[in-house]
């Protein structure tokens, strides 16, 4: 097993990396709310394990930003297909271009691995912060009539999420090889937030009844 | 008596992927829909199982939840409102040597398919039950179900139906059932787990997932915010299941109840009648 291939590499994805992804974001109005919203109280944490400070090796660590990785483009690709369905092309077509931007970061492990089919995960399974990897956008985020700038800001979330992911694994790792990687991807992250930001600012913003529907499929008084 | 033996822990890697498991027709729900989790959790079951998809059965009902036999490559039936459980019965008994997973919602579940929910939880064939709970009948646009919470004001049950919600999985319990769990389909991987797990328990297993409606109940969406692991491991003990599935706030995520009852299935072989048999008899 090769160890990570270092920094020149990794560098070049980075600049060549297009753009980025989004925060946690649309519905409708209670949406917006709840993402305005301080955080809840006494919520449950949805923690599952104690995070990827069980990647012990260099290896592992690349385990878990390959699954990470692929997880994500695997998530953007369904969204396309959801919003496509709902004949939402503008955002099906920005969630394509994510999947295949995540893809290409997942495909870019395998080879600075010299990996030739993706890494079994450890026996454990992976063990992330919340139920999925930290740059999987969540299901329930779409809404039918959201805006490529929704998609971005969910984009922007899970970029955020991932950097503070690999921040805390820098942290937490006892090896000096692993702190090295892991501080790489977390750069990495930083530089795919700052590219994301840029690419937010160019997009236009929704209007700010951007959820009303003249024939919605839940009518209120 | 299980058709899926748990695996090695040395075990080869799966020559399945959950792709495999996936037909060419593309799920249609409302984007944000929790049902687009669940079939991936189907499907990432039984890759995990390593189950070819011509020995799986998956058969539903009607309802939001009752589409996904076509999203898959398996066997499916996309049957009677209600009546999935008696037909996946039949398909069980007359084919032991298939994997029968049942999906439902909790409008088809619990309510119009109530009876054969009890009766399946009793009789104990050996079948997987999926129930993509939301609280709500969002096929037919926002009507209560037998889960809804007695004060949901909408336009379809003006200050509330006022009715107690049904509790499925003490049901479940009482009623017989030899696996219940609860998942939460934001929680795919996890989720995943727990089916294949239930497919693997002999008997009915009994799965609730609670699967967020963003149409019609949008305020779901925060049930993330509470789901949590099951701070206990499953028991073997119903009376201690019952007592915890009582006092939970209904976001214990994880399988709760696990038992030992042999699962029901009717010797096969001589005297058994066939459908030719049965027409003989019609015949004039």
């Amino acid at each position: 097993m090769s160890t990570r291939k270092p920094t020149r590499k990794r560098a070049a994805k980075t600049a060549k990396r297009p753009a980025p992804k989004p925060v946690k974001q649309p519905a409708g109005k209670a949406v917006a709310k709840r993402a305005e919203a301080p955080p809840r109280r006494g919520a449950a944490p949805r923690t599952r394990g104690p995070g990827a400070d069980a990647a012990r090796s260099v290896a592992e660590l690349m385990s878990y930003a390959y699954a990470l990785e692929a997880e994500a483009a695997e998530r953007y690709a369904e969204f396309a297909e959801v919003m496509e369905a709902h004949n939402n092309r503008e955002v099906a077509e920005l969630f394509r271009k994510l999947a295949r931007i995540e893809h290409k970061h997942s495909e870019q492990i395998l080879e600075e691995m010299g990996w030739t089919s993706p890494p079994r995960p450890p026996s454990t399974g992976y063990r992330w912060e919340g139920p999925e990897g930290p740059e999987t956008a969540d299901i329930t985020d779409l809404h039918y009539l959201m805006q490529p700038y929704h998609a971005l800001q969910i984009a922007l979330h899970n970029e955020k999420r991932a950097e503070k992911f690999f921040a805390s694994l820098a942290r937490k790792a006892t090896a000096a090889s692993v702190r090295k990687a892991a501080t790489e991807f977390m750069d990495e992250e930083t530089e795919h937030v700052r590219l994301i930001e840029e690419w937010l600012a160019r997009t236009p913003k929704p209007a700010k009844d951007w959820a009303l529907d003249p024939d919605p499929p839940a009518y209120h008084d | 008596m299980s058709a899926v033996p748990a695996p090695a822990a040395d075990a080869p890697k799966s020559a399945h992927t959950a792709a495999d498991y996936k037909s060419d027709y593309k799920p249609i729900w409302c984007p944000g829909c929790g049902d687009y989790s669940v079939l991936s959790s189907f499907t990432k079951a039984f890759a995990i199982l390593d189950l070819a998809p011509e020995r799986i059965a998956v058969v539903s009902g009607i309802g939001c939840s009752s589409r996904i036999p076509a999203y898959t490559s398996c066997y499916g039936f996309h049957g009677v409102h209600g009546r999935s459980l008696a037909a996946a019965t039949g398909l069980k008994l007359a084919r032991p040597d298939l994997t029968v997973v049942v999906a439902s919602g909790d409008g088809d579940g619990y309510s119009i398919g109530g009876n054969h929910f009890l009766h399946a939880c009793r009789r104990n064939a050996d079948l997987t039950y999926v129930v993509m709970d939301n609280h709500v009948y969002g096929m037919t646009k926002g009507q209560p179900s037998p889960t809804t919470e007695p004060d949901w004001d909408s336009k379809l049950s003006p200050g509330g139906t006022g009715l107690r919600s049904f509790n499925p999985l003490v049901i479940a319990l009482a009623a017989g059932a030899n696996f219940v769990a609860r998942a939460f389909a934001g929680d795919p991987n996890g989720t995943a787990e727990i089916i294949a797990e239930a497919i693997r328990t002999p008997g009915f297993s009994f799965v609730e997932v609670m699967s967020p409606c963003v149409t019609f109940r949008p305020e779901q969406r925060e049930w993330k915010h509470h789901v949590r692991p099951s701070p206990v491991p499953a028991t073997d003990d119903a009376a201690k299941a019952a007592r915890r599935l009582m006092t939970d706030d209904g976001f214990n995520i994880g399988v709760l109840y696990k038992g030992d009852r042999p699962p029901y299935q009717p010797p096969m072989g001589k005297g058994r009648k066939t459908p030719a048999d049965l027409e003989r008899g019609f015949a004039i």
